[in-house]
């Protein structure tokens, strides 16, 4: 447990220290969701039926394109080679990294995601809602995420690759997240969406993990 | 003991299996084209027309196979791979890699021909409907994988890391399956059931599944080309590689 803390709290120091890399995610999730009204036009009925669907993709982008730095810089300087041979067990170091990665950017979206719903005119059950789900949804995106980023650790192109890997397994969270603010916004009860996205984190919480585990192991071979 | 069971890892060395490849794809490639000439003369000439749908319905005798080709055989290609991973035999993830891109055609070819049904029944080319949805995602996983395996170089990596995509990829399909089913349906239901009397005529399905096993006998013949040629490729560095005719003949 030392260990989990230990790793949590030097990938937040890190992450303190280059705040660029953080922020970055953050201001793309921003101008993602902004461009939407500009390229469909201002009316406010249309945006707010389409909100919690743009939301939520511009959610799973931004988390998608901050997996990159999840384990690559620690590969790049070799801690993670020590990480893998260090007696503490690699899984939980691993989940470690994963729930860092997600305080550093999957959080601060979820933090961000009721203000940007104020510009889609969404109202106030809806916006509560649309943080429920992206506050369960965005750790799964992170776990299913470090997944492909273990996968696809150290070869070029890996960006595009990435995205080609979990874009696909991303699209259950999208459907079950996006499609409860959906449901609520035309008066249908949410709650089983939500006991679905959940049912999907907790089995993420148990297996994503344990394979981002040996994806690293056969990267780092 | 050694008698009385069958070795199972004889085979399991690409250097006997590759004569054994060799011997056995005239056969299916046989068995394909019997099956396709049987199973298409009775799609366009034994089956009678459909009363709703006219002579379009016969998309279907290529349409359906191709969708079940494509859900099957990344099962088992997830398997393959799965038992590369689990037992480290560098043949069982060489078949994987040689089905993958045979499957990414089927998927390919189901939503192909599901277009060009949908556009005189249903007045549309596309609809996100359920079942149309899950296959194009199914489209993507292959791609996925292929795409991963292609970007190493290394082929033990390249093997061990398609592997989990692929188990990861075959935990997820019943999830997105049911997931995207949940979220819309238009798609009719289920034209042929296991527990169910079958909603067509006997000579409709006789034809659907002559065609289904034309598919899967020239599946069979073009992963096995594939898994040949793979071999040839890894092991080009191996003494027996050099001394096949195929090779001498080459140089």
């Amino acid at each position: 447990m030392n260990a989990l803390l230990s790793v949590i709290r030097r990938d937040l120091l890190l992450a303190l220290r280059r705040k660029g890399d953080a922020l970055t995610v953050l201001f793309f999730f921003v101008i993602v969701t902004s461009l939407f009204p500009l390229g469909i036009g201002p009316e406010a009925n249309l945006l707010r039926k389409i909100a919690p669907g743009i939301l939520w993709v511009a959610a799973l982008l931004a988390t998608m394109l901050g997996l990159g730095r999840l384990f690559a810089p620690d590969h790049a300087d070799g801690t993670l080679e020590q990480m893998a041979l260090s007696p503490s067990p690699f899984g939980l170091l691993v989940m470690g990294k994963i729930i860092a990665h997600w305080l550093t950017t999957g959080m601060p979206l979820v933090a961000l995601a009721p203000f940007l719903g104020l510009l889609f005119d969404l109202p106030a059950d809806a916006l509560f809602l649309l943080t429920l789900t992206l506050l369960i949804g965005t750790p799964l995106l992170s776990l299913i995420g470090a997944i492909g980023a273990a996968l696809t650790l150290g070869l070029r192109g890996g960006g595009v690759l990435l995205s080609l890997l979990v874009l696909p397994l991303y699209v259950p969270a999208l459907i079950f997240g996006a499609g409860a603010v959906e449901a609520q916004i035309v008066g249908l009860d949410a709650s089983g969406h939500l006991s679905l996205l959940a049912a999907l984190l907790a089995l993420a919480v148990f297996f994503a993990p344990w394979a981002a585990t040996v994806a690293l192991r056969i990267a780092l071979e | 003991m050694s008698n009385r069971l069958i070795n199972w890892f004889k085979y399991a060395s690409p250097q006997s299996f590759y004569p054994l490849a060799g011997r056995m794809i005239p056969w299916f490639w046989g068995l394909a084209a019997i099956a396709f000439a049987v199973g298409l003369y009775i799609g366009f000439f034994v089956a009678p027309t459909d009363f709703q749908q006219g002579e379009g319905y016969r998309i279907i005798f290529i349409h359906v196979p191709a969708s079940w080709m494509s859900m099957f055989i990344y099962c088992v290609m997830a398997f393959w791979a799965g038992l590369g991973l689990a037992l480290n035999t560098r043949l069982s993830s060489m078949m994987a890699q040689a089905l993958a891109p045979t499957g990414a055609l089927m998927a390919f070819l189901s939503l192909w021909t599901g277009a060009f049904w949908g556009k005189p029944m249903w007045g549309t080319w596309w609809v996100w409907d359920a079942r149309l949805t899950s296959e194009l995602i199914l489209f993507f996983l292959y791609l996925g994988f292929i795409a991963l395996t292609s970007a190493i170089d290394e082929p033990r990596r390249a093997d061990k890391a398609g592997a989990i995509l692929a188990l990861v990829g075959v935990f997820n399909v019943p999830i997105i399956y049911f997931s995207v089913q949940w979220w819309n349906t238009l798609h009719q239901g289920a034209s042929v059931s296991l527990t169910r009397a079958p909603s067509m005529a006997m000579t409709m399905l006789l034809g659907m599944l002559v065609m289904a096993f034309a598919f899967w006998m020239y599946s069979i013949a073009v992963a096995l080309m594939r898994v040949r040629a793979i071999i040839l490729e890894r092991e080009a560095h191996t003494d027996w590689v050099k001394q096949l005719p195929e090779v001498q003949g080459a140089r």
